[in-house]
């Protein structure tokens, strides 16, 4: 089972003075068990993208399937299999609207009609992910907890319709660093605890680099680089700056190591794993 | 909701918004002084010209009607059954007359040219034009106490925030249906429930995006329009006579017809 994007293009105010063509001709499949990163500079058509894995955006043409199912043909069945993947928007605590925390997630697993005590355990497993006490939290209002709790509780919302798929479009948007590695640090535990299938948007190399197992890099609406991160910071640098983004800054240090001459791996993407190649190389010379 | 600016440099779109607002008034006024098939093929010829001079596609026009089109079908309806004359066919109770499609296929025009002449206002003018012209004409009323700026500013700000919530809006809305909210189906209490999910964090961001405003513009020493000066002085040029000019012939036209023409 695979998501599959076929010769998907998307203007935006079709037939207007404003018509801005935003992605086009995207052919991806995006397999079970990946951890997609999709890069970009600003106004590259990421948002767009994503918002066609689950049918929020209907193609101008093009076809998007996942399984077998076009999910904009009618039917129940292209409803059940948009229902298989979640998606994280941008800023997603402003989607928050319940009286409780508890009461909010529970909302989407409600909306499938799943039976009360499920949706209870459902909401457990949410808050725990997202590291939040349910003891805690679930009662209290989510509009007097700090951003980044909003956050998660928002996040918690989409982990409890327990989706096959999760999409997050830039989770760690307007997050202080120690904030951002927090949830980072979650949607990996999550990846290995499920299995599931991960789509991080980012503008941000580092952040994707250190969790994505593929990646791709938009520019100008289309699809410019597709393959490990690692291979693409290696290979495709020059490709990657006229897309508008550059490799994290940890590979252009080794990168500049290995110019003067200190015979490091410049693939390494972990900050340890780094600090461990230089002192190799060090004590070699 | 009256037409999108239409970005574009045609001679209409140059015109001073003054010159446009007072023409739209104007024009609209005097379309009630059309009672005749001549005055009406004036008035259409005349609109005609402006909207190809706008260079606004027909299509975009034809859009702008698209949301009234059940009042001007029942204003037809109501005028061809409900005037008294000569009656041409008779269904139950009802009865349309001669006079009355005459009357009704009149009323349905004006209505027409009404809705027409102040979208080609909107379509032609930015918002921004549109509401310092507006703050300009209503300067005068200050003596009486019209707060002429501060309700420029007012429109302005809603202007300027309409894009922002619609977009918000969509966000949301797809943000809430990702989580399987349904606002399409059910009956319409339920809808309206179903609407909350919407409303709740819509408002919120509302506010908090009016209060981030109110901070963002004190911050800069905003104190309302007492000796403010303004980067693009609204100016009056011989266009804008040259159109003042033709309205009048036009106006004139109308009246010389309205007249002789019984």
């Amino acid at each position: 089972m695979s998501i599959n994007l076929q010769n998907v293009t998307y203007v935006y105010m079709s037939k207007t003075p404003f018509e801005k063509v935003a992605i086009k001709n995207i052919n991806i499949e995006i397999k079970q068990g990946e951890f997609v990163g999709i890069i970009g500079h600003t106004g590259s058509g990421k948002s767009t993208l994503v918002q066609h894995l689950n049918g929020l955006l209907k193609p101008t043409s093009g076809t998007v399937t996942i399984g077998e199912q076009n999910i904009h043909s009618k039917g129940q069945a292209a409803r059940q299999a948009k229902s298989r993947v979640g998606m994280v928007f941008q800023y997603p605590e402003h989607q928050l609207f319940e009286e409780t925390v508890y009461e909010d997630i529970a909302f989407g697993p409600r909306n499938l009609g799943i039976p009360e005590d499920e949706i209870d355990s459902r909401v457990k497993k949410a808050l725990n992910f997202v590291g939040l006490d349910f003891e805690k939290y679930a009662q209290r209002t989510p509009f007097q907890l700090s951003g980044g709790q909003m956050r998660r509780v928002a996040i918690a919302g989409v982990i409890a319709l327990e989706p096959e798929y999760l999409i997050l479009d830039e989770p760690s948007a307007g997050l202080d660093p120690r904030g951002r590695d927090e949830i980072f640090g979650q949607i990996i535990n999550l990846y290995e605890a499920t299995g599931m299938t991960v789509v991080l948007v980012s503008h941000n190399m580092e952040d994707v680099a250190k969790m994505a197992n593929r990646l791709l890099v938009m520019k100008d609406g289309e699809i410019s680089l597709d393959g490990t991160p690692k291979d693409i910071f290696q290979n495709y640098q020059v490709e990657l700056k006229q897309a508008g983004v550059d490799a994290p800054p940890l590979t252009l240090l080794m990168n500049k190591f290995k110019q003067r001459g200190l015979d490091v791996d410049n693939t390494v993407i972990a900050t340890d794993a780094a600090a461990d190649s230089i002192f190799d190389a060090v004590r070699r010379c | 909701m009256l037409g999108q600016y239409f970005p574009g440099t045609s001679l209409i779109h140059l015109l001073d918004p003054r010159t446009k607002i007072i023409s739209t008034i104007l024009f609209i006024s005097s379309i009630f002084l059309a009672e005749t098939y001549q005055a009406y093929s004036i008035l259409t010829i005349f609109i005609g010209i402006i909207i190809a001079v706008a260079g606004i596609p027909l299509s975009m026009i034809l859009r702008s009607l698209k949301p009234l089109w059940m009042i001007i079908v029942l204003t037809l309806l109501i005028h061809i059954f409900s005037t008294p004359g000569t009656i041409l066919y008779k269904m139950g109770p009802l009865a349309a007359t001669q006079e009355g499609i005459r009357q009704g296929l009149f009323m349905t025009i004006r209505l027409i040219f009404l809705i027409i002449v102040s979208s080609l206002l909107t379509f032609t003018t930015s918002p921004i034009a549109l509401t310092d012209g507006i703050e300009r004409l209503l300067k005068p009323f200050k003596k009486i106490g019209l707060p002429a700026h501060e309700l420029a500013m007012m429109m302005t700000i809603a202007l300027r925030f309409i894009p922002t919530l619609l977009e918000e809006t969509d966000r949301i809305m797809k943000a809430q249906m990702a989580r399987g909210a349904d606002f399409t189906s059910g009956n319409l209490l339920r809808r309206a429930r179903n609407m909350i999910p919407l409303l709740v964090p819509l408002f919120i961001s509302a506010f908090r995006r009016a209060d981030e405003l109110a901070t963002a513009m004190e911050a800069r020493c905003y104190r309302g329009g007492d000796q403010r000066t303004r980067m693009k002085q609204l100016q009056i040029t011989s266009r804008d006579w040259l159109a003042y000019g033709i309205l009048c012939i036009v106006i004139g036209a109308l009246i010389v017809v309205k007249i002789n023409v019984k």
